[in-house]
């Protein structure tokens, strides 16, 4: 399916004013991983809404992206408790190990590596998300190790 | 009796049966900590490991999923209620402990008493205590969490099965919404979100001000780093925030409603989901409710992540489409607030306690707490704690008995050095405040705010001149940019806090981030400007002397801030194993076989894999 195809389907019928515009961004997001950029003006000539302000919402709110992801989702938590709990050991790791900077994605596109400033598991610090599955009191070589876990995944699929 | 009362009976006793059917008294009840701690603490690998236990020995048990109850430190728990005996709740279940427990007290007859945290019930059983006697839980009194780990939070008639919806149902059949009005300000209840605003006051002026449709909104917009309260109480019992809306709804005259959730909570979001489903369909939400006139639709707009969005007139831009920047007040949302309507506001925390207040009545509620303060609050005690979970205490309770009467202290060997409560807005309390009454006014005077509800203690291996940088850097980055001094006024901060902790700071810079700090305070327009130099403010007024070490002897005292420390070998403990010195990337460390090892400050590079990799802790971090 073309991207034109894809976001004619994605967008659809129903409402289609101000008040819906960061749900759809969030469904195109949400099927395609980021938000390309002929899907604001998509967006735009679906809603009215001018091009420019819907590139506005997509660079104010930190859930919206620009590029592709890769394959695996890694949001590291950064918030104050992991934060005092060691979550800086475990980013670096995790840098190191994976070879990019938070907010990159690795070469081969299996992972991208995020950091998120609290997930709200702060008892369980430092915590991480993996592809929507939550784990906590990490130590820099658990996290390595719960990362290749989903890296074996993505080869079996 | 009035059809809305007869009728909320009828589906009370509906509610009864269908959870007496489904959970006969005959049969073993096992119940799975699932909220999104017990999960990421592996709940749910323990739970398959359960099922496939109870398959493989052809035992019937009632599974019930539950949310958290509060003991995030134990997690994965597990709770097994045998007919006739008391519930005992076990801590740290894994596969393997999970199966032990089928075999020996499922099929046998031994409660592992070793195994066990404590008896959910007034009574001890077989050397389990109760957990009423557990420090953990006996400085709490738990009534906004009553449900939280009792209820499947998935399942509405659970909830109706322990009273819920008695009280949308009474407000309804019995009073008028300004007496509802009049006993929620007879409560004393006051905002849980930060400010502290009193609630009824908020929901008389929305009913009184002019222009329809008005609307009701929950902010459920949880950002402070280290704070999960409302994620906990929403996972663990939904259907009391729908239940509190649809009072405050009828209450103020709304028709409309939106719970804005912050996109980082999807557990939260899809068990909002069903029992937004659930209430509609049994008749709680939606038109007509329980055959009344009163009709209210309730929908859930997902966040999309912006600290800002919890600011209440951020959240409502947000709401409409648009960047979530604040704007001036007045006109406040009660007057001019979605779309420019009449719009109550009011925080998760807040709204959970509406349905105890005209359940109960508002004296109840007043009972416990303050005389300023009534009432609970729940707190998330995190960070450098032992016992860190979720606890509900009432207003009043001295910081110490939270931090070392429910938390128990800070892990071994360290000391206590400071808490913060309220997150980035909040402030820092060092050990001589520990005597400290948490309600909103005596924190406010220390420095500090209730805030959100988030507990952050560290102890003495942390450095407050790093803990404050991290706050800015945090503020910093989640500024909207609308204000100059909040923009630009929190980015010098940050970099004065960066130059300190790189060892760079100069003696002026101490007042120079109290000028700031003043500045942005008073040039900001929303709560985040003005309150975001509290963590500086109040790591200055107290651990002054940490910034000093800093600055003028080029120190860290905790030995945090990596450009600052200088590593040293101790010849006491060194054997000349060599380990140090073949692992250091940067060569910097020298010294023969079963000879004393030196470290070369100028070649170090305070990677601390020397400090790891020792097995005789004989590398130290000044």
């Amino acid at each position: 399916m073309t991207l034109e195809a894809k976001l004619e389907a994605l967008l659809g019928e129903g409402q289609s004013d101000q008040r819906v515009l960061i749900a759809l961004l969030q469904k195109v997001q949400g099927e395609l991983g980021y938000v390309p950029e002929e899907a604001i003006y998509a967006i735009s000539a679906r809603t009215g809404v001018p091009a420019s302000e819907v590139f506005g919402l997509l660079t104010f709110y930190a859930q919206f992206r620009l590029k592709p992801q890769g394959r695996n989702a890694i949001s590291l938590c950064q918030g104050t408790a992991c934060h005092v709990l060691g979550s800086a050991k475990i980013m670096e790791a995790l840098e190191t190990h994976l070879g990019v900077q938070p907010g990159d994605t690795t070469f081969d596109r299996v992972f991208t590596l995020n950091e998120v400033r609290c997930l709200g598991s702060c008892s369980l610090g430092p915590a991480m998300v993996v592809n929507g599955d939550t784990y906590g009191r990490l130590t820099p070589e658990r996290a390595i190790e719960i990362v290749e876990g989903y890296r074996e995944d993505a080869a079996n699929h | 009796m009035q059809p809305i009362t007869e009728r909320y009976e009828q589906i009370h006793q509906r509610a009864k049966e269908s959870i007496a059917a489904g959970r006969p008294q005959d049969k073993i009840q096992i119940l799975v900590g699932l909220g999104t701690c017990g999960i990421a603490a592996g709940g749910r690998t323990t739970l398959a490991a359960l099922h496939e236990k109870l398959a493989l020995e052809g035992i019937e048990a009632d599974v019930v999923h539950v949310g958290c109850i509060g003991m995030c430190f134990k997690e994965p728990l597990i709770d097994i209620v045998k007919p006739g005996r008391p519930r005992i709740s076990y801590g740290g279940v894994t596969p393997d402990i999970v199966r032990q427990l089928v075999d020996d007290y499922v099929l046998g007859d031994n409660p592992r008493p070793d195994l066990a945290v404590a008896t959910i019930s007034d009574t001890p059983f077989s050397g389990i205590p109760s957990w009423n006697d557990m420090p953990f839980f006996r400085y709490q009194s738990r009534r906004i969490l009553r449900n939280c780990g009792f209820v499947d939070p998935e399942r509405i008639d659970d909830y109706i099965a322990r009273g819920g919806y008695r009280a949308l149902a009474r407000a309804l059949a019995e009073m008028t919404p300004e007496e509802i009005i009049q006993e929620v300000k007879k409560s004393g209840l006051r905002g849980r979100g930060g400010a502290g605003f009193p609630t009824g006051f908020k929901w008389e002026f929305t009913r009184t001000a002019p222009g329809t449709p008005k609307y009701v909104v929950c902010n459920f917009d949880e950002g402070d780093p280290g704070a999960f309260m409302n994620r906990s109480e929403v996972e663990g019992d939904p259907h009391r925030l729908l239940e509190g809306m649809a009072i405050a709804a009828y209450s103020v005259g709304a028709g409309e409603g939106f719970v804005y959730v912050r996109a980082e909570y999807p557990l939260a979001i899809e068990r909002l989901r069903k029992a937004l489903d659930q209430a509609e369909e049994w008749g709680f939400l939606g038109r007509n409710i329980l055959g009344s006139d009163f009709s209210f639709d309730l929908h859930i707009k997902e966040g999309a992540g912006a600290f800002v969005c919890g600011e209440e007139t951020a959240l409502m831009a947000s709401i409409e489409g648009r960047r979530g920047m604040p704007r001036s007040r007045p006109p406040f949302p009660a007057q001019s607030g979605l779309w420019g309507q009449p719009t109550l506001i009011n925080n998760v925390g807040t709204l959970f306690n509406i349905s105890g207040i005209i359940d109960k009545g508002a004296e109840w509620f007043a009972q416990i707490g303050t005389e300023k303060s009534p009432g609970t609050k729940v707190f998330s005690l995190v960070g450098q704690i032992r016992n860190s979970g979720l606890v509900e205490v009432p207003f009043g309770i001295p910081l110490r008995d939270i931090i070392f009467g429910i938390g128990n202290g800070v892990p071994e060997g360290r000391s206590f050095k400071a808490v913060q409560t309220g997150g980035p807005s909040g402030g820092c309390l060092p050990a001589s405040l520990l005597d400290l009454p948490v309600d909103y006014e005596s924190l406010a005077q220390a420095g500090s705010i209730v805030g959100s509800g988030g507990m952050v203690v560290v102890d003495d291996s942390a450095c407050m001149v790093d803990f404050a940088r991290f706050f800015l850097g945090f503020t910093q980055s989640e500024s909207c940019g609308k204000c100059v001094p909040c923009r630009l006024g929190t980015r010098r901060m940050l970099e004065i806090l960066e130059r300190i902790t790189h060892g760079q700071g100069r003696e002026e810079d101490i007042d120079l981030l109290l000028e700031l700090a003043e500045t942005v305070k008073a040039g900001s327009m929303c709560g985040l400007g003005q309150t975001s130099p509290n963590p500086v403010i109040t790591t200055l007024k107290y651990f002054r002397d940490e910034y000093e070490a800093h600055i003028r002897e080029r120190r860290c005292p905790a030995g945090v801030c990596k450009s600052l420390a200088v590593y040293e070998i101790l010849p006491e403990k060194c054997t000349g194993c060599t380990l140090c010195a073949r692992r250091c990337p940067a060569g910097a460390i020298t010294g023969e076989r079963k000879q004393l090892h030196v470290i070369d400050p100028a070649l170090c590079t305070r990677c601390d894999t020397c400090r790891q990799v020792c097995r005789f802790d004989a590398i130290v971090v000044g």
